[in-house]
């Protein structure tokens, strides 16, 4: 092999370091113009509809008058069903990537699981939505309440969370895992002394931003049958007499924000347009804002491990 | 905690109040919301009123499952649908609520349309204009010879439905190489954006959008009262009937079982007796007080079933809807 001279040396280090260079300005590019992109929706959106929000646009049921007309149900029924979708996904998602991970062994029948699993993150939301008339509205009979909105929209991001649940686990160490069987630990005493802990900042950020998809979901909430004006609420969860708590709001006809908002863009007043804006201010920021809590968990649980 | 209790607080509801399910047309939602509106205020929230959009196709599936108390529907029931409904035993009153009318617009830079005839209309929409019919100057020879550009409502709308009915003289009947969709607002851009543009809405949106759009009047040919004169479409020419063919009743379907229970019979009283008030608010023409007094002796005597026999009828005036009502 030839000898490079102290000069060709340099001369590569300098023609790398200038590809380093190229592609770090390049990111950084990349990465502003998806910033860009959510800035200008944020303006677009608040230059419209920012005027708009007040106490009453929050209190008021939705209305023939623009002006009065609020989105209460709106996000009401956007809470109370991502409540259900978070109490039927996280469970099950959390159990599933956990076996899949700890205890399946690698065979034919846990290829073809994941398989299926990763299959199923790519079938669009609107496949859920009918599946979900089928089985949750007409078989189960549940009709098009809270409770099949809710498990229609955790079947949605169920393979979300298996993923980041697997994903999660798996930047555990095994060295953790066999240092726990040494001293005699079971295989659930591991999981759940180490695994689990350990992965809970990724778990916690996978289900946060699967949510934050869910609750801009509305091709499959339409489609089981969600309703568009609705002037009252579900009955309250939680009462001050006996039994104090109530499960019959989870059959309640429901209304949520995405469906709110395509109503109002799809009348003829311009007045209704900026209601929908405002509409949409409100569920970004209820988006953003699950985002931050995923963020700080991850931060919070980051730093409670110690290895 | 407090915050977590205050909104549980706000959250509670006192009685379980009786639900009224209404569904269907996204054109007659407008109309049932704000009896909605009206009718929960009015009753303090002792009776709760959901209305959805499923489209009038789709509502009546609800509809004649017997899933919904009231059905909005922008055209009459088909004969499909009045057999499904019979099939589950389900019968209903028919009511006509108000009349919407359907608006030919183009670009306001278009300088040689003021006017458009049915026969225009029609050689510019039918299945066979398809790829062979692009330019101005194929309809009319004064026209330019640039190519036009077409928009209008989806398949699965009902006032694609009534369009065709209308133009093309068979429901659904329509060329396929036009911009479609079921946001009417959607069109309003198009055709504002585009010299070439020609377009169908409902009349409400023409009307929020004055400055962006520009009407053509309507020549509706031998049929039509005023014969080869354009008529264009205004709360006066729909209700005399002049704006020929492209004005239509537009209505509820009551579920006549539903009807027997107090909550939903004192909801489409109210509905009838506020009608004229509520249509006029949101931007609809609604129809003679005689019109929504028959709908209550329909209701009073027990008549059940469509006046219409399945078939949608094209350019009826108010003065034939009362009198075919009448009929029943």
């Amino acid at each position: 092999m030839d000898q490079l001279s102290k000069e060709q040396i340099k001369k590569l280090i300098r023609s790398h370091k200038l590809k380093d260079n190229i592609f770090e300005i390049l990111g950084l590019i990349l990465l502003l113009c998806s910033l860009l992109v959510l800035l200008a929706l944020i303006i677009d959106l608040s230059t419209d509809g920012a005027a708009r929000i007040s106490k009453s646009f929050l209190t008021n049921f939705p209305s023939r008058f623009p002006d009065k007309a609020g989105i209460l149900s709106a996000w009401v029924g956007s809470t109370l069903v991502m409540f259900v979708t978070a109490a039927s996904a996280i469970p099950i998602g959390i159990a599933a990537g956990v076996y899949l991970e700890e205890y399946a062994k690698k065979n034919l029948f846990t290829a073809i699981i994941e398989i299926n699993i990763t299959n199923l993150a790519g079938v669009p939301s609107i496949i859920f939505g009918l599946m979900a008339l089928g089985i949750f509205v007409y078989k189960f009979n549940f009709g098009p309440s809270i409770l099949t909105a809710g498990l229609t929209l955790g079947l949605l991001i169920l393979p979300i969370i298996i993923t980041a649940t697997r994903e999660a686990i798996r930047t555990i160490p095994s060295a953790i895992r066999e240092a726990a069987m040494a001293v005699g630990a079971t295989k659930w005493q591991t999981v759940k002394h180490h695994v689990l802990p350990y992965s809970t900042g990724g778990i916690l950020t996978g289900i946060v931003i699967s949510l934050s998809r869910a609750i801009g979901e509305t091709a499959p909430v339409i489609t089981i049958g969600a309703l568009t004006f609705i002037a009252f609420l579900p009955n309250a969860p939680i009462s001050t007499e006996a039994p104090f708590i109530h499960f019959d709001w989870i059959f309640s006809p429901f209304t949520v924000m995405p469906i709110q908002m395509f109503n109002w863009v799809s009348r003829p007043q311009q007045e209704f347009h900026v209601n929908a804006a405002a509409a949409g201010m409100i569920l970004l920021l209820m988006t953003l804002s699950m985002n931050a809590i995923a963020i700080y968990l991850r931060i919070y649980f980051r730093k409670k491990i110690k290895w | 905690m407090k915050i977590l209790f205050s909104l549980l607080a706000l959250l509670s509801f006192s009685a379980q109040a009786a639900i009224i399910k209404a569904d269907g047309s996204s054109t007659v939602f407008p109309i049932t919301e704000a009896v909605a509106e009206e009718f929960q205020a009015f009753k303090k929230g002792q009776v709760q009123v959901t209305v959805g959009i499923s489209g009038t196709g789709g509502g009546f599936k609800k509809f004649c499952r017997g899933e919904t108390d009231i059905q909005d529907a922008s055209r009459p029931i088909t004969k499909s649908e009045m057999e499904t409904c019979k099939g589950a035993n389900v019968k209903y009153y028919e009511l006509p609520v108000a009349y919407d009318a359907i608006a030919i617009v183009v670009n306001p830079k278009n300088s040689w349309l003021t006017s458009v005839s049915v026969d225009d209309l029609k050689k510019m929409w039918e299945p066979s204009a398809q790829g062979k019919v692009t330019k101005w100057n194929q309809i009319n020879a004064k026209w330019p010879s640039e190519e036009f550009k077409l928009y209008g409502a989806g398949a699965d709308s009902g006032t694609f439905d009534y369009f065709t009915e209308a133009v093309t003289g068979k429901s659904k009947a329509s060329r396929g190489d036009y911009t479609a969709s079921e946001d009417d607002n959607t069109l309003v851009l198009g055709v504002a954006n585009d010299k070439n543009a020609l377009g169908f809405l409902p009349l409400s949106y023409y009307e929020e959008n004055k400055s962006k759009l520009k009407l053509i009047s309507v020549v509706g040919g031998p049929k039509s009262p005023k014969k080869s004169a354009g008529v264009l479409p205004s709360k006066k020419t729909v209700e005399d009937g002049s704006y020929y063919p492209l004005s239509r009743p537009i209505f509820i379907y009551v579920n006549a079982e539903s009807y027997k229970k107090p909550e939903v019979k004192e909801m489409v009283e109210f509905y009838m007796k506020n009608a004229i008030t509520l249509v006029e608010q949101v931007n609809y023409i609604a129809l003679p007080s005689s019109a929504y007094e028959t709908n209550l002796k329909h209701l009073e005597k027990n008549k059940v079933g469509t006046v219409f026999k399945g078939e949608a009828e094209v350019g009826l005036t108010i003065k034939e809807i009362l009198k075919k009502e009448q009929s029943l």
